[in-house]
Formats: structure tokens, C-alpha cells, sequence
């Protein structure tokens, strides 16, 4: 059971506010005392999930539960999608438009970098209906 | 001190002022975001051409020491806006990025 819980809602295509979801995950686990060490990964992770939502999906929820043994991070949208989870995880691979690559997105290291801070790492996604990501970091 | 790479490179702050005291222990360059994200390290100097306001979010998510804006980039209003919010430098020279690097090099950083 988890003793904390928090949800924020992420706008596709809402640059101007990307980033704040993670930023205020960032800062509650500081208040809790967080080891940096640990703070840093979920920060990472929790905004490239979060930029993920943004610029791939139609709009989505982050939400940040803690219990006594770990942080769990969940980025759950409403599609469309991703068809090859395997492609996609591939450091490189990305469908970022000519726009978004502009602003510097677009590498494909996104999900990497996620599965690579967390300690626990996975994928769900169906074609038309979501992707949920949830990642586990150990405290 | 970023007071002092101020001095060095020639810059203008364009946020963040009150945090001149700031250390600095290393630079790093590069201007896609996610690979910032995964090599960047606390207290960088991070020399980016990206003037947005995700940018300030990167950096302060990975506690960077500051933003440095090469060649006389315009950094965005609410790229400003933000890094004062969350007490981020953000540094502008005319100097290209090479050039920022060998300053910062020359007082010892990054090495
Ligand atoms: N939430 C999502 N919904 C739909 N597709 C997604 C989602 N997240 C990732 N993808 C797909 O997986 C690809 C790889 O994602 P990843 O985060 O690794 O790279 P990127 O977002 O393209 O670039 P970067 O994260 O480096 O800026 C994306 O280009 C996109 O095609
Ligand atoms: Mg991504």
C-alpha cells in the first residue's frame, strides 16, 4: 500500500508547462528527504516519461506513489499507442516531428534513459486505446 | 564562480542574478535534450543553443550550475521568466561554443 500518492495531468503538446509534473515530483521527495542519488534518477525518468506524454501521446496522468520500500513513477495516456515497444526502446529510434526535433527532442533516448534510472522498468501499450509506463526506483 | 566565468566569457546575465556566488565544477556541451539527461552532472555549466523554456527545466531538474547561450542567442521570455522562478543562471556571450569551452578550459574547468 502506498502512503504517499500524487497525480498530475500532462497536455499534449503543452511546452510551455512541460516539465513542471516532474519538477514538483522533484520537490516533494526533497522534502521528504530523498537520497539525492535517488532523486536525480527519478527525476530523469519522470521527465522523459513526461515529455514523452507531451509530444507523443494525446495527453496524460503522472502520478508518484511511495511506500516504505520504493518510488513508483506511472505515465499513463490515452494513445495512440506504440505499436513496437522493441523499436521504440531502441536508443536512437524516435518518430519526433521536424518541429519537436527543433527544440532539441527527437534523440531516442528518452526511453532508455528511463529504464536505465530505474530499477524497475516497464512498458504497456495497446494501439488506439494508451502506453502506460511504471517505473520503480528502490529507497 | 560563475561571477567569475561571467568575467571571462564576457557575459550578460540574462537570469538569475542572485545566484553569482554559485560553483561551478564542470561543462558540458550539447543541445539534444534527452542526451543532456542522461550525461549531464550537477553543478555544469551547460553551453546549449536551445532558447526554450524546457531547457531551464532540464537544468534545473539535474541541478545544473548554469546555461550558457553561445553567439548571442535570444533566449525566449519564458525561458527567463522560468530560470528566475528556479534560481537558474542563464548566461549570454557572442562567443561560439569552441570558444566558451577553451575560457572555461583556461580557468580550469572540466578537467
Ligand atoms: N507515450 C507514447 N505514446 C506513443 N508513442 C510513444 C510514447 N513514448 C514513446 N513513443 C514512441 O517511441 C519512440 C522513442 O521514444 P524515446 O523517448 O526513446 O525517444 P524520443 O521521444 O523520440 O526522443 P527523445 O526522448 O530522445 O527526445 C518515440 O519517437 C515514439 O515513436
Ligand atoms: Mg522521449
Amino acid at each position: 500500500m502506498s502512503l504517499i500518492q500524487y497525480h498530475f495531468n500532462v497536455e499534449k503538446d503543452d511546452f510551455d508547462r512541460a516539465g513542471e509534473a516532474s519538477s514538483n515530483i522533484k520537490k516533494i521527495l526533497r522534502q521528504l528527504g530523498i537520497d539525492a542519488a535517488i532523486i536525480r534518477k527519478v527525476a530523469i525518468s519522470t521527465y522523459e516519461a513526461e515529455i514523452n506524454v507531451v509530444i507523443h501521446s494525446l495527453g496524460g496522468v503522472i502520478s508518484l506513489e511511495i511506500d516504505t520500500s520504493s518510488i513508483k513513477i506511472t505515465a499513463k495516456d490515452r494513445g495512440p499507442g506504440i505499436a513496437n515497444i522493441e523499436l521504440a526502446m531502441q536508443a536512437g529510434y524516435s518518430t519526433a516531428s521536424d518541429k519537436v526535433r527543433e527544440m532539441g527532442f527527437g534523440a531516442g533516448m528518452g526511453l532508455p534513459n528511463m529504464e536505465k534510472c530505474a530499477d524497475k522498468f516497464e512498458v504497456e501499450s495497446v494501439v488506439g486505446i494508451g502506453t502506460t509506463i511504471t517505473m520503480h526506483m528502490y529507497i | 564562480m560563475i561571477k567569475n566565468i561571467c568575467e571571462k566569457i564576457n557575459a550578460t546575465v540574462i537570469a538569475g542574478a542572485d545566484e553569482m556566488e554559485k560553483e561551478i565544477s564542470g561543462v558540458y556541451i550539447c543541445d539534444l535534450l534527452s542526451w543532456v539527461m542522461s550525461h549531464a552532472n550537477k553543478g555544469d555549466a551547460w553551453i546549449t543553443v536551445m532558447s526554450h523554456a524546457n531547457v531551464v527545466a532540464v537544468a534545473s531538474l539535474l541541478d545544473l550550475g548554469c546555461v550558457i547561450v553561445p553567439e548571442d542567442i535570444k533566449m525566449d521570455e519564458d525561458a527567463i521568466k522560468k530560470a528566475n522562478e528556479e534560481g537558474i543562471p542563464l548566461l549570454s556571450t557572442s562567443m561560439n561554443s569552441y570558444e566558451i569551452a577553451i575560457a572555461l578550459n583556461n580557468m580550469g574547468l572540466g578537467l
